[in-house]
């Protein structure tokens, strides 16, 4: 895809789900950890570390399949 | 300004420090984007049509999410709230048919003439008098909107997070005219797409959770059900109802029948945005061949079928599951009344607050923020849509056509970055203006859709009926548009009148827009015709390109079932009509 250089737009979207997706899932850890004594409703579920990590892993793979070294290499077997 | 000035202690939700860095790192993120992608906006294909290189994918979910703002995402989950199910008719029938009769009927005729905006193929099709009035009132309402968005985001932030207005309106289109300005359309379809992801990422727990937390799609149902009939509302059944109480007027929240759903909403106004309106549209003209430019509306089309599990049930969900800290059922008003000072007093909460109520139910730190963020990055994402869309009408369809005939490549570009940033200070303008008298709000979203709905009749026929000559479009327009403010006007100053324009006493603002939509629509094709069949039309050389029969489109024989745009069209509005079966 010929959509920004060597950075893909796809790598940018992994980027932001892997780094919020950490945030999260650390968070829920924490809290797991340390219960909070105002809790949401359905605390017990603790969507933080499930959906933090859901997010996590498809920001690594998103950053990883897109990462600038295989944009470049892909540009250059394109070319 | 002290950060913590800013956070008052009376707001609906409060952030942690977690959440405050995923805020930060979005901010961070998208200002990165900007800088990274200035390198390859040289050029006026680059910066106003993003290199015309564009995928499917990439096209297809900026196009869906200029649309997918913070205030449309809340507004709509007001609505929901308000309305019950019916508001997901907005997502329905009055988008998907809409965007694929734009992809498979509409699109090889703005991808062929190379059009830079819609005003341009006007120009093409009936002449410069059209695109200028078309592209002169496009770029003053477009950036008039951009302004009274972002003056209503910064309410509601305020509301939610307690944020002070002005930082809010100057953080955020500060940070969009940066990254509009320097990375020009691509920069702002990047951080469509990354938008797209965060709402997403941010509200699909909300239906998750609320459907767990209600009992799945029957225990909600029963929950509303039981609510509403608690606090003695009217035909309670009909708020999960889609289309089986839109037999008559009086049996539906909205006051609307299947009339104005069908003819007003799906064929009319929803047909005049998604295949007219510049702002969506711009998105799909930067694809980078026509399969691709065919490909994206459905691709958009096919979330935008998915949207209401991130809208409508949380309104919905809102019905069944809020309480107050007594544990009595909370009710939620319009916003007028609970944004006065009264109202704030007495803890009530409008109903576009139904989305962050929700969030706030379930999210805890992080998830919060990344919520929070969502639509933060939904509001930036709407007005950078805004704002590229006005720079790239008001260089081409208004500078180098009306200013500067002769203006080159370089100084287009160099136009279009000084033009990001006046539209953005206009925009702030607007806001403060909004602050200060805020019917304006009012006046100028109506003026925005006197606009619209004439217009789709005025390109279709262009586009459809090589008879139709620049005096019968011109006209037509003109007719559409005055008939429109006429029927505003006249219900405005007499109220009576809405049973004639909206064939009903009982009919609220939704239900007016929809007829109003339809007659005007109506007045702009029968002038159009009539003055048409009296005047002499263009010769066929001229329409090569522009009108059906006339321009030589390609098959897509040559690609497998799997890579056909008319294939996964079907598959859309198979998917279409099912979940129409499912809620009716």
């Amino acid at each position: 895809m010929k959509s920004g250089g060597s950075l893909s737009i796809w790598f940018f979207v992994g980027l932001c789900l892997g780094v919020n997706g950490a945030l999260i899932f650390a968070r829920g850890i924490y809290e797991a950890m340390y219960p909070p004594a105002e809790k949401v409703v359905l605390y017990a579920l603790h969507a933080n570390i499930w959906w933090g990590g859901f997010l996590l892993v498809v920001g690594v793979i998103y950053s990883l399949k897109f990462s600038p070294a295989r944009e470049r290499a892909r540009n250059a077997a394109k070319q | 300004m002290n950060l913590a000035l800013l956070l008052s202690s009376s707001t609906l939700v409060h952030l942690s420090p977690v959440d405050l860095a995923i805020i930060i790192f979005y901010f961070a993120l998208v200002l990165g984007i900007g800088l990274y992608l200035k390198g390859q906006a040289n050029t006026g294909e680059d910066f106003f049509m993003a290199g015309r290189e564009m995928t499917a994918w990439v096209a297809g979910l900026a196009f869906l999410s200029a649309n997918l703002g913070s205030l449309e995402l809340m507004g709509w989950a007001g609505n929901s709230y308000k309305y019950g199910i019916l508001a997901a008719h907005w997502y329905w029938i009055g988008a998907i048919p809409a965007m694929l009769f734009l992809a498979l009927v509409m699109m090889p005729f703005y991808h062929i003439c190379k059009t830079h905006s819609v005003p341009g193929y006007l120009k093409l099709r009936y002449g410069p008098g059209a695109q200028a009035i078309s592209s002169i009132s496009f770029a003053f309402m477009t950036v008039l909107m951009s302004g009274i968005n972002m003056y209503a985001m910064a309410v509601v932030m305020r509301v939610v997070l307690g944020w002070n207005i002005t930082f809010s309106i100057l953080i955020s289109s500060i940070t969009v005219m940066i990254y509009v300005a320097l990375g020009g359309l691509r920069s702002a379809i990047f951080n469509e797409v990354l938008q797209f992801f965060l709402i997403w990422a941010g509200a699909l727990l909300i239906p998750i959770l609320g459907l767990i937390e209600a009992g799945g799609w029957s225990g909600l149902k029963a929950k509303i059900l039981q609510n509403l009939t608690e606090q003695h509302v009217a035909n309670p059944g009909a708020y999960t109802h889609a289309w089986s109480t839109l037999g008559t007027f009086t049996d539906n929240p909205m006051g609307i029948n299947w009339v104005g759903i069908v003819f007003g909403l799906g064929a009319v106004i929803s047909m005049g945005y998604w295949t007219t309106d510049f702002l969506v549209v711009q998105r799909v003209l930067s694809a980078k061949d026509l399969r691709s430019a065919k490909l994206a509306p459905i691709i958009g089309a096919a979330f935008k079928m998915m949207v209401p599990l991130i809208v409508i049930l949380p309104g919905l969900l809102g019905l069944a599951l809020l309480r107050d800290p007594q544990g009595q059922l909370l009710r939620l008003v319009p916003a007028d009344l609970a944004w006065s000072p009264a109202g704030q007093a007495q803890g009530l909460h409008g109903y576009d607050e139904v989305l962050p109520l929700m969030l706030a139910r379930y999210c805890g730190p992080g998830l919060l923020g990344l919520g929070i963020t969502a639509l933060v990055a939904g509001f930036m994402s709407g007005m950078a849509g805004n704002v590229s869309a006005f720079t790239t009408v008001w260089t081409y369809d208004i500078y180098a056509t009306l200013i500067n005939k002769n203006a080159s490549d370089e100084t287009k570009v160099r136009m279009g970055r000084w033009v990001t940033v006046i539209g953005v200070i206009i925009s702030i303008g607007t806001a403060f203006l909004v602050m200060q008298a805020q019917s304006i709000m009012d006046y100028v979203q109506a003026l925005f859709s006197f606009f619209i709905a004439p217009l789709f009749g005025t390109v279709i026929l262009g586009m459809l009926w090589k008879r139709t000559t620049p005096a019968g479009g011109w006209t037509g327009l003109l007719a559409g548009t005055l008939s429109s403010v006429g029927m505003y006007v006249w219900v405005k100053l007499d109220p009576g009148a809405v049973r004639y324009v909206a064939l009903s006493m009982e009919a609220q603002d939704q239900a007016q827009n929809m007829f109003r939509a339809l007659w005007c629509c109506l007045i702009c094709v029968i002038v159009t015709v009539v003055v048409s069949y009296l005047t002499k039309p263009k010769p066929e050389s001229e329409l090569k390109d522009l009108v059906y029969g006339l321009t030589p489109i390609p098959k897509d024989d040559h690609v497998s079932m799997f890579h056909s745009p008319v294939f996964w069209g079907a598959i859309v509005a198979v998917a279409f009509v099912i979940l129409q079966i499912i809620f009716w």
